[in-house]
């Protein structure tokens, strides 16, 4: 009995790049001898992920998120460490695996460019073996909830990017896939089309209960879909918890913006002094003080409105892809 | 019966896919036929300048020979012709074999139906090019059932010996990103070795005995000089097995090849 979908086990890989210095010399001893460099793209990865789960992959450009997924969906081999994925060993490639999974890359086209994304999605309806019973509802499903009616008969290369990727997402969820990997799927398109897939990926969870690895520069994206985030910088972990125990840890500061009847009122006494206008004051204050500056300001001062905010979730992930040391999630294997 | 469903609708899938994408094209497809015909144009033009020089023949071929011999050729090299070796390196390169590994079928598959599929829509109209050329050129041959019964098999063999030599050799772009030079090299040696520049009966003996143990007589000449009538039974008969043989060997070569290149490929990442 399988009890995590995605098992990652001290995974590494590390790729060996030619390394030339500039200028004519070091050109024509490269010819000879080619000096190598270890570059170690993911170095140690470990975690789990339980059936259904859907989770959230971040780390600055060069982390080591693409070759992650790229590992586990068969595409690059491990140079050292394991990995599973529904129990298949991903660089087999055994034909049951990959009928099982689908990686997604948001910069990376797979349908045939002149002909309409109907054509190319028969071509893997073949290609996965579909019955034409089972590839017609799949097909009416994401037809639904991608809204692709009117785009499906027209030659890709005819379509926006955005219509584009929601044709490319079509095209790998045909065979109903029980493990998805997502790099970047919103990369690149406007909000309304962010949002358009983002639910579509959530409702795709819903429905089938798949596994989902997600990565994203968009916040949005990940606030909206997971609960559970990883962080991995420089291939190491970094982060592996709930989303809101990140924010938690990294929040050490809160925001209070007060309105009052004027500007003149010197605030410097209740906390670091951000912004101020027209009356409208930013406060920056330390969170274990918040409820009592909060109270005293409500109480010293002719308050109008009052507002506590926690920082953005961009500020908070960019504090963390600062640090370098593994910071202590509180993901509980619960169920794992 | 499964899986024989399976494959003819995967097949048949990608044969739509083809066809559609290359009525997209016309033009180009237009350009691509013309010269299809020019190359062996230029050499029946030559080869039947020199023939009429020496009074009407060289060695066993008249200049009707010649005429036939070429004619029958463009025909011969549009079916076993590949483009394979030109886009491998673009899929290495750009990452686009990822897609293909990721599918549960081996990316041959969608190769071989492309080609055939491609090849059924430029057939017809060479076919009718062919019937032009053979107004203005007066071919001649002694055509014969039994050769022509076994011209089938020869092409269809001949098409799987060049097919799956030239998918092994494109292969090289797994290790290296200088392919168009082993192209140039490869197509140097079709041309002079498969009967492409001249029919291999005019070259001397020992490099006749050379073009037999190399496979590129057995994807081009042989199966034109069958339908042509210049061979006998026996050789006709060796010249199939000799085209299994190769079919053969080019498999063992693809599916170890393949192999290595893929492990290249999933180490070094696209």
């Amino acid at each position: 009995m399988l009890t995590s979908t995605i098992h990652l086990d001290n995974l590494c890989k590390t790729y060996r790049v030619p390394e030339r210095e500039t200028g004519m010399g070091a050109a024509l001893g490269s010819l000879f001898h080619r000096r190598m460099r270890e570059v170690p793209a993911v170095d140690g990865l470990t975690f789990d992920l339980a059936p259904g789960e859907m989770v959230g992959f971040l780390g600055p450009n060069g982390a080591g998120k693409t070759t992650t997924l790229k590992m586990l969906s068969g595409l690059l081999h491990p140079t050292a460490g394991e990995c599973r994925v529904l129990g298949y060993i991903p660089w087999k490639r055994e034909r049951s695996f990959l009928r099982q999974i689908t990686l997604v890359m948001g910069q990376r086209n797979q349908l045939v460019w002149d002909i309409p994304a109907s054509d190319s999605y028969e071509l893997n309806r073949a290609i996965y073996h579909l019955s034409t019973a089972d590839y017609r509802h799949t097909l009416d499903e994401l037809t639904e909830l991608l809204d692709l009616g009117p785009l499906l008969k027209k030659p890709v290369r005819n379509l926006s990017l955005g219509e584009r990727m929601k044709c490319e997402i079509a095209a790998a969820m045909l065979h109903r896939p029980q493990v998805v990997f997502l790099d970047e799927p919103t990369i690149g398109l406007d909000v309304t089309m962010q949002r358009r897939i983002r639910s579509f990926i959530a409702e795709y969870n819903r429905r089938s209960g798949a596994t989902i690895l997600l990565t994203s520069h968009y916040m949005a994206d990940v606030e909206a879909l997971c609960k559970r985030i990883i962080v991995i910088h420089h291939g190491k972990l970094l982060f592996d918890g709930d989303l809101s125990a990140l924010i938690q840890k990294f929040t050490a500061h809160k925001t209070i913006i007060v309105q009052l009847g004027d500007c003149q009122v010197d605030l410097h006494a209740y906390g670091e002094v951000i912004d101020c206008q027209e009356g409208r004051v930013t406060l920056r204050v330390p969170k274990n003080e918040t409820a009592r500056l909060t109270e005293r300001l409500l109480v010293d001062l002719p308050v109008i409105d009052l507002l506590v905010e926690d920082p953005s979730i961009e500020e908070v992930i960019d504090q963390v892809f600062t640090q370098d040391t593994p910071v202590n999630g509180q993901h509980t294997d619960e169920g794992i | 019966m499964k899986v024989l469903r399976f494959w003819s609708s995967l097949y048949s899938q990608q044969f739509k896919t083809t066809f559609s994408t290359m009525l997209q094209y016309r033009a180009s497809l237009f350009i691509w036929m013309i010269s299809a015909v020019l190359e062996p144009l230029v050499y029946l033009i030559v080869w039947s300048a020199v023939s009429n020089g020496r009074g009407g023949s060289v060695g066993s071929y008249t200049t009707g020979g010649f005429a036939a011999y070429f004619i029958a050729f463009m025909l011969v090299n549009q079916v076993t012709y590949t483009w394979i070796m030109y886009e491998y390196e673009y899929r290495i390169r750009q990452g686009y074999l990822s897609f293909a590994l990721l599918k549960p079928v081996h990316p041959i598959h969608s190769d071989i139906a492309d080609n055939l599929s491609s090849k059924l829509i430029t057939l017809p109209i060479l076919l009718i090019v062919a019937g032009g050329l053979a107004l203005v050129f007066h071919p001649t041959a002694r055509l014969s059932l039994w050769s022509i019964l076994i011209f089938i098999p020869a092409l269809f063999l001949a098409f799987l010996v060049r097919f799956l030599l030239e998918w092994t050799l494109a292969m090289a772009a797994f290790w290296t990103t200088r392919v168009s030079a082993i192209n140039q090299v490869y197509f140097i040696l079709v041309l002079f070795l498969s009967g492409q520049i001249a029919p291999l009966a005019l070259f001397p003996p020992w490099l006749q005995r050379v073009a037999d143990v190399l496979p590129f007589r057995w994807m081009l000449g042989f199966p034109v000089e069958l339908l042509l009538g210049r061979l006998t039974v026996v050789q006709a008969l060796g010249g199939l097995a000799a085209q299994v043989g190769w079919v053969v060997i080019s498999l063992i070569f693809v599916r170890f090849i393949w192999r290595a290149g893929v492990r290249v490929y999933s180490a070094v990442g696209a």
